[in-house]
């Protein structure tokens, strides 16, 4: 990745280039990493098939999901002006894993193999409506992270309920393992369902790069500046919800990710809320080709879930931003 | 522009903040807002902006209604700069300051170099050109609102609409400012500031409108509304009008017993 320094001055037109560099170098390694090598012992069918229908769709997916994770992350914070903000506080993830875990649960994804990504979905639309009315049409950005708590608090209860009436050992395992997050063995079927519903959430979190942009004056001076705040906030919802929804609903809960990736690239991009957004959407698409690649690399040795090596990526993360808080405000 | 409010009520929660307020500002001319804290000068700003809906009454700009203006037209025309001193990012001055183009740049585009002079003319005329590449969350109080002044004044509006911007400034910097919002007046701009600095308004203003719990109280121009009896009335300060070389002061002797 870029390397970071303290006070860089890149112009935003080769802050994107880069990180779209990376983000291809790195979905060029994906595609090449796995137990076949680069398919050289595989030959004709099998040599596609590897490629198309286990690498091609683990590469995109993972594309797809880190950007969705890094563009809404970024959306949010610069939304909600605060730096701690991630995709999974509006509840959508939450929900998303809720309507997985009832899938497996009352057993639809034995009957039917889509029943866990369709149930994702759902849980994720349930919730982003429960959101929306919940924290009103007008209200600010407090009661968009209240009813994002809220409704999150709901399905972990719910989610901690099936896995305490699961009478099949079976099932709590694939529950538990689901919450991990993985982009492994993801089909071609998966990939389709879900893409459009990605790129749909992105497209519109990236028609409020300018709105952002306004915000960090303020609200007022935002809205004197023509800013519609209630459409802004509607498309930061409803942008994470299609995006982050639909990936988690697919790959599981993958945490940190929306978190980090701004972080990491603000300084690059000037502190910019709008720049922010597609160099975070590029930033998150490489880390998690990456993290997978990682995985895959790992693999003959310890068999991990690419949620658990975000998460041990991001939890030290978090010590280093208390650190460096505490720095800043020390007298 | 002109800028016109007729019998505005205001409520704010439980509490009703303007009580039918008559209010007016004229193209080129300089209006100051004054009054004691709580008396209502933000709300009426806020409304005067289209920010707050009037509970009853009207807002005009130049005769046409604030619901009639698109708000990105609005914003073509009126900035308004808040009290609060807002700023949320580590934004550089300069990137800071190009906020007040975004009204005026089409979706997608970059600055353009009608956006680029605007910008480096309103740093010029609040004196932060030398800070431009700092960010503004390390400047000091009055170097950030200069900045935020600069956003305003980089808007290029029609009609300015301020909120205490001497607050926090230096002498040189509040003359500094206050000496570039009467050339925008000159210039056939309409401004309006919200003020406690009775001294200021009595020596730049037009026109000042004297405010006391959401009313109206006096309004023309300033050796007319900072009487005695009205600085009395208002704020229950013992303060005189006065021309010291020249200069147009409020001499403020002491609280009224």
């Amino acid at each position: 990745m870029t390397p970071i320094s303290g006070r860089p001055d890149v112009k935003p037109i080769y802050l994107l280039a880069a990180l779209g560099v990376a983000t291809v170098a790195a979905f060029i390694l994906s595609l090449s990493m796995g137990p076949a090598g680069l398919g050289i012992e595989a030959t004709g069918e099998a040599r596609s098939l590897i490629f198309t229908e286990i690498r091609l769709p683990r590469a995109v997916l993972g594309a797809l999901v880190g950007g969705a994770l890094g563009l809404s992350g970024a959306a949010l914070q610069g939304y909600l002006r605060n730096p701690l903000a991630e995709p999974s506080l509006v509840g959508v993830s939450g929900g998303a894993a809720l309507g997985a875990v009832l899938a497996i649960h009352l057993g639809l994804s034995q009957a039917f193999a889509l029943a866990l990504p369709v149930g994702g979905l759902a849980g994720a639309a349930v919730a982003m409506l429960a959101v929306v009315a919940l924290a009103g049409a007008h209200g600010g950005p407090v009661t968009l992270i209240l009813a994002g708590l809220a409704v999150s608090s709901i399905a972990a209860a719910l989610i901690s309920l099936a896995l305490n009436l699961s009478q099949n050992p079976f099932a709590s395992v694939e529950m538990v393992f689901w919450m991990m997050g993985s982009l492994a063995d993801r089909s071609l079927t998966q990939l389709w369902i879900s893409a459009p519903l990605i790129l749909i959430g992105a497209a519109l979190l990236l028609t409020v790069a300018r709105a952002l942009d306004a915000l960090t004056l303020g609200e007022d001076a935002a809205r004197s500046l023509g800013v519609d705040l209630a459409r802004t906030r509607l498309a930061v919802v409803a942008g994470t919800a299609f995006s982050v929804g639909a990936a988690t609903a697919v790959t599981g809960i993958i945490g940190f990710v929306g978190l980090i990736v701004p972080h990491m690239l603000r300084p690059l991009a000037h502190h910019r809320p709008g720049l922010l957004l597609p160099a975070s959407a590029l930033g998150g698409a490489t880390m998690l080709l990456l993290a997978d690649v990682a995985l895959r690399i790992v693999q003959p040795w310890v068999e991990l879930r690419i949620g658990v090596l975000t998460a041990l990526i991001g939890a030290p993360f978090f010590v280093w931003l208390v650190l460096r808080t505490r720095a800043e405000l020390a007298p | 522009m002109k800028i016109e409010a007729c019998g505005l009520h205001m409520r704010l929660g439980s509490r009703e903040v303007l009580r039918g307020l008559d209010f007016v500002a004229h193209t080129g001319e300089m209006t100051a807002v004054i009054g004691p804290n709580g008396a209502g000068k933000t709300t009426l700003l806020k409304a005067l902006a289209g920010l707050l809906t009037p509970s009853a009454g009207a807002v005009t700009l130049d005769g046409r209604a604030m619901a009639d203006w698109p708000p990105l037209v609005r914003a073509r025309s009126l900035a308004y700069l808040p009290q609060e001193r807002t700023t949320h990012w580590a934004l550089s001055a300069r990137a800071v300051v190009a906020l007040g183009r975004l009204p005026h740049q089409p979706m997608g585009a970059g600055e353009s170099a009608a956006d680029a002079r605007a910008i480096d003319a309103a740093l010029a005329a609040m004196d932060i050109g030398h800070l431009a590449e700092r960010p503004v969350l390390e400047m000091s109080g009055g170097e950030r609102a200069r900045v935020l002044v600069a956003r305003a004044l980089a808007q290029e509006p029609v009609a300015l609409l301020a909120d205490e911007p001497a607050a926090g400034l230096d002498p040189a910097h509040q003359l500094t400012l206050f000496h570039h919002l009467t050339a925008l007046a000159s210039a056939g701009r309409t401004v309006v500031v919200a003020l406690h600095d009775l001294s200021l308004a009595a020596r730049f203003c037009h026109r000042i409108v004297l405010m006391q719990a959401g009313r109206t109280i006096a309004a023309g121009a300033p050796e007319d509304v900072l009487k005695s009896e009205h600085l009395a009335a208002v704020y229950g300060i013992n303060a005189r009008y006065a021309t010291i070389e020249g200069v147009p002061v409020v001499l403020v002797a002491d609280v009224l017993p």
